[in-house]
């Protein structure tokens, strides 16, 4: 398996609803990540587009071809990645099994969504449709529905109290905010305080407003080459040193795994062995978070806090930069948006720049090693580990 | 490989009062609502079986934003419930005040019945779903 670097990274500003089209979006993205590498369109050999909802929010299916297109990169093999939230960390995960493979050398890679421009009825709906549509669904269940349940659970298999935990909770959506005040593409330039997360509209209960990721617009591409091609383009190679991914069942079935996401475990243990790393060795981390409790569950599934404690790193800071492992410094999905199928690509180019020392504001000094975590729907998980290459 | 009890099959039969499963010849589990193979070990020698409509409450929901088609509904609850023979079922609660809510029906007993989601533009006609009373 050869080694797979990321040589150019292109990252739209994530924003509510937008007039440009998904294609548009996508592509200025892709021309971005495409000039940074110091590559031209034609030397792309294949796109892999994450992209989940474009038949609903613009009647547009089948854009990777188009797409392509678009950018100039005439006739190349262009696959669409469906894997709801994490569709371009899926994305991303197989571009680099290609290029490991020696199959390719040069893979463009993304992903795209305009789920703001669906308003919230639509989107709720279509969001929906990552849960069992016939055994789950008729019951009314939405995606924060979802992890509402398993914020209930968490309290309960945990014993933290309700309360507690929604102040726990709230503090995690405080911190992913005031770090993206420090993001130039993020959705929110807005500091929030508990309260404000507290005093805001229950959705769906204990999930308030604020305990939930915004809808957005948006898209972010990479370029992944060989390290043979990647000593050509840069000094500063990022590789991807270790991929998982995983699946599971529909909610009910995953039983007493619960709050727990086995999937999760399962897809972090292939990445940490593949990488031959342990959580501790992690500088920072860019895990789901879309809804508040989502970043507890992550992150102790993840490996960095022990189960049901997660609360208690965030409100001791363990999670800011300078704390034990600095989690969405980029304002995560909360504060810097979550279009979907550009959410991994979105993440993995966090992880790039901050490995490259190019975070500005909030970048995490020395980092060496980055680790991308993504759920879709209530079962499909990737994680994906980079480290500084030079 | 015939799948040995389909959506509609288990739709129809919840809607003469009667809860369906599947019981594994090889591990003795129960798996509802139905799959192609057992839950627990993956077997495919099943049994179809009426499972007994009695379980608790292992978490729950109460929803005030509903997807497109659905707003009519709120406020509903969504719980998830264990029955008593294994297997985890998602449905509404229904006979109480969503407002009052609260985490104290994790563990309460209850028992199944059904409602009808008459489906939407995007799912093919009317599904048969849960519902949930205290015993």
């Amino acid at each position: 398996m050869r080694k797979v670097a990321i040589v150019g990274t292109g990252h739209t500003p994530f924003t509510f609803a937008t007039e440009k089209t998904s294609i548009e979006l996508f592509s200025e993205a892709a021309m971005d990540a495409i000039n940074e590498a110091g590559l031209k369109s034609k030397d792309m050999q294949a796109l892999y587009l994450g992209n989940c909802l474009g038949d609903f929010s613009e009647g547009q299916a089948m854009m990777q071809s188009y797409a392509a297109n678009d950018i100039g990169a005439f006739h190349i093999p262009a696959t669409r990645f469906e894997g709801a939230c994490a569709s371009s960390s899926l994305a991303v995960r197989d571009a680099f099994i290609w290029v490991a493979s020696g199959f390719y050398d040069v893979v463009l890679v993304g992903g795209v969504e305009r789920a703001a421009s669906m308003g919230t009825s639509l989107a709720t709906r279509t969001f929906a449709m990552f849960t069992d549509s016939h055994y789950e669904y008729p019951a009314g269940l939405t995606f924060p529905a979802m992890f509402a349940m398993l914020a209930h659970l968490y309290s309960h298999k945990y014993g933290v109290p309700l309360e507690r935990l929604k102040e726990q909770m709230a503090q995690v959506s405080v911190q992913s905010h005031a770090y993206g005040m420090s993001n130039p593409k993020a959705q929110f330039h807005k500091e929030i305080t508990k309260e404000d997360v507290l005093n805001g509209f229950m959705v769906t209960s204990p999930l308030q407003l604020l305990d939930c990721c915004p809808f957005s617009d948006g898209a972010a591409a990479l370029v992944l080459v060989s390290e043979e091609k990647a000593k050509e383009l840069t000094d500063k190679p990022v590789f991807i040193t270790g991929i998982g991914q995983a699946s599971s069942g529909r909610l009910s079935a995953q039983k007493d795994d619960l709050p727990r996401l086995r999937a999760r475990e399962e897809s972090a243990k292939q990445a940490y062995d593949l990488a031959g790393i342990k959580p501790s060795d992690v500088d920072l981390c860019e895990l789901h978070d879309c809804f508040s409790i989502a970043s507890l569950i992550a992150a102790e599934s993840l490996g960095f806090f022990e189960f049901g404690k997660a609360g208690e790193a965030w409100e001791k800071g363990e999670t800011k930069i300078g704390g034990k492992i600095p989690i969405n410094v980029s304002g995560g999905l909360k504060a810097k948006g979550h279009p979907i199928g550009a959410t991994g690509a979105s993440q993995v180019s966090e992880i790039y720049h901050q490995l490259r020392g190019e975070a500005g504001e909030r970048q995490v000094e020395g980092a060496k090693i980055g680790l991308t975590d993504t759920l879709g729907g209530d079962g499909v998980i990737c994680t994906l580990i980079m480290e500084k290459g030079w | 490989m015939d799948y040995k009890l389909t959506f509609k099959d288990y739709s129809k039969a919840l809607t003469k009062g009667t809860l369906l499963g599947l019981k594994c010849k090889t591990c003795g589990n129960i798996t509802t609502p139905p799959k192609m193979t057992c839950q627990e070990c993956g077997g495919t020698d099943l049994e179809v079986v009426e499972v007994k409509k009695k379980g608790k409450i292992v978490t729950f929901t109460n929803v005030s934003v509903a997807p497109e088609g659905r707003q009519n509904e709120v406020p509903y609850i969504i719980v998830l419930v264990r029955l008593d023979e294994g297997p985890w079922i998602m449905g509404n609660l229904i006979d109480i005040d969503p407002a009052s809510a609260n985490m104290d029906l994790i563990g309460r007993d209850v028992s199944v019945g059904f409602k009808i989601f008459p489906g939407d533009k995007f799912s093919p006609g009317d599904q048969a779903r849960p519902v949930f009373s205290f015993s």
